[in-house]
């Protein structure tokens, strides 16, 4: 191994890292309100991507197709993942409330075989690398550091800025559980259904809106990750990278003080011992 | 203003718990629902909020009625929405939200604007003081009593006409029964809030009530004014824990027997 690549991996790894953070929030968001592993969550990301790219990207030939925006291509996906995570919800999960969890796990499991069926049908199984982005792949910042390979480090300019919208979002969306009406609801009935059911929450609905919302966050992910990559099938593994992240997640992205975030997020047990004063 | 005409509630299909137990509620007032464990009584609560459904549990006979309409079909957050809420048993919170957070989640499903949610706040601070100190505390942390407290709030978050309190006494200090079931007598009263409590502390529980109904294997075995089920002989002795003392046993002992036999077979 050579350690003067080091400094150049540790950069890129943290850069891409923020979005593994954020995708990852997006298999809690479903885990924590309804103890359901969905396991379609990576291919809810790879179609959020894919349908972003029929919106605004060009085929392998260069050639455009519906030529949107891209701002107006996202806005379009986020919508349409967010109305079909209502619909999962109400189609596919809710029937088999009552039913062993692991039927519904496995469930999830054959949803995830139908996406990527119906996609690669729809859209072609070969990556489609035109995915358009504010900022060319190519551009970078060069950061002179003595002990890397050749002395300098680049950093893609797009990869950082994938880092920072990442960040943003998960802080935003930090806020929104934090401080909104809906948020609280969720945060409520993650915690016991029954008890949410008594207290007058719409506990079905506040289900579909963890999916729905569970399905945005995905194509937030997978529009900042095909950016740098292109869209392809593949993409639906990277939940399995963000898995690490879904554990880290609980020690140390947030400190103390924030204890929703360790409490609600992560696991009861953590926060029980964190957080007894 | 609630009505329970002869229910019978069946869990999983086959156990049949509730066997017609008909209760009657009038506006304003506090009404006792007492009871040995395994009566019923938490049952009849989750009958009233729809909650039985996450139960398993059917109501397969009868109807109840919120001033003349049947509620019985209806899901728990519209039972909630037409004034009715179930303070559930064992000062159930929501653990890992602060106190005042537990209080917005029963501000939910009125709707209502975060200025009078505010306020709804303050008042409940002043029925329990106790909470404005602690509002921004991990609810999990508190006191079995002041998590008690903290349950009742939440439910009169949701400004409710009518409030089901399960066992509110449950695991508490006498000093705290006592004050906690001066507040309710007070929310009563001031607020105009009827409450239907369950419980198995008779004494506490008929000192505040104004109607009270006994129960027993899924039946109604006993009702009336609450002085004088106070005043009852099966009360005093199977409830209130009160025998004459020192009186010789005699054939009304065997009867009394009998009769305990009755209740609690
Ligand atoms: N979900 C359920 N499935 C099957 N049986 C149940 C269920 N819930 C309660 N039961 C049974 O119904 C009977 C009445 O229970 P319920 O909880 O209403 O009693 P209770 O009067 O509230 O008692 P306690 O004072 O102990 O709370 C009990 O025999 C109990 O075992
Ligand atoms: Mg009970």
């Amino acid at each position: 191994m050579n350690w003067e690549l080091l400094p150049q991996s540790i950069i890129n790894g943290i850069l891409t890292g923020g979005v593994y953070g954020l995708i990852a929030l997006g298999v809690v968001l479903i885990y924590k309100s309804s103890e359901v592993f969905n396991f379609a969550q990576g291919h809810l990301l790879m179609l959020g991507a894919f349908i972003t790219w029929w919106f605004a990207g060009a085929d392998e030939t260069g050639e455009e197709l519906l030529n949107l925006n891209l701002g107006f291509a996202v806005i379009a996906a986020l919508i349409v993942i967010f109305l079909l995570g209502f619909l999962v919800e109400r189609l596919a999960l809710r029937p088999m409330t009552g039913q062993p969890l692991l039927s519904i796990v496995l469930m999830t499991l054959g949803m995830a075989l139908l996406i990527e069926g119906l996609v690669s049908i729809v859209f072609g199984i070969n990556v489609k690398p035109n995915f358009p982005a504010p900022i060319s792949r190519i551009e970078m910042f060069k950061i002179p550091f003595e002990y890397q390979y050749n002395g300098i480090i680049f950093v893609q300019k797009l990869r950082l800025a994938a880092f920072l919208v990442a960040m943003f979002l998960v802080i935003v969306i930090g806020l929104f559980f934090r401080y909104t009406r809906i948020g609280l609801a969720m945060r409520a009935t993650s915690e016991d259904h029954e008890l949410a059911l008594s207290a007058g929450i719409n506990v079905p609905r506040i289900f579909g809106f963890s999916w729905a919302f569970a399905g945005v966050i995905a194509t937030a992910g997978g529009v900042l990750l095909a950016m740098l990559t292109g869209a392809s099938l593949t993409l639906s593994t990277v939940v399995l990278v963000a898995f690490p992240a879904i554990l880290l997640g609980g020690f140390g992205i947030f400190p103390r003080g924030d204890h929703w975030w360790h409490c609600s997020w992560i696991s009861y047990r953590n926060c029980q011992d964190i957080h007894r004063d | 203003m609630l009505k329970i005409n002869n229910i019978e509630v069946i869990y999983s299909d086959v156990i049949l718990v509730l066997r017609g137990v008909s209760l009657e509620i009038e506006q304003g007032k506090i009404v006792t629902v007492l009871g040995a464990n395994g009566a019923g009584k938490t049952t009849t609560l989750k009958a009233i909020s729809g909650l039985l459904r996450t139960q398993e549990g059917d109501i397969t006979r009868g109807s109840i009625e919120l001033d003349g309409q049947r509620i019985d079909k209806l899901s728990p957050e519209e039972i909630v929405r037409r004034g009715i809420i179930q303070v559930l048993e064992g000062r159930r919170l929501f653990s890992h939200l602060t106190v005042e957070e537990n209080l917005q989640v029963g501000a939910i499903p009125s709707g209502v604007s975060r200025a009078k949610e505010r306020e709804n706040i303050e008042m409940v601070y002043n029925y329990f003081p106790r909470l404005k100190d602690m509002s921004r505390k991990t609810s999990g942390y508190l006191s079995g009593g002041e998590q008690q407290m903290v349950v009742i709030s939440r439910g009169l978050m949701a400004q409710p006409r009518l409030m089901l309190l399960d066992e509110p006494s449950i695991g508490l200090a006498p000093m705290l029964v006592n004050e906690i079931f001066e507040i309710i007598k007070k929310i009563n009263q001031e607020s105009g809030v009827t409450i239907l409590l369950v419980e198995q502390n008779a004494r506490v529980a008929l000192d505040i009530a104004d109607y009270a109904y006994v129960m027993e294997n899924g039946r109604v075995v006993l009702d009336g004014p609450a002085d004088q089920l106070a005043e009852n002989e099966d009360i005093k002795e199977f409830y209130l824990g009160l025998t004459q003392v020192g009186e010789r046993k005699s054939y009304r002992d065997v009867k009394h027997y009998k009769r305990r036999k009755r209740w609690l077979g």
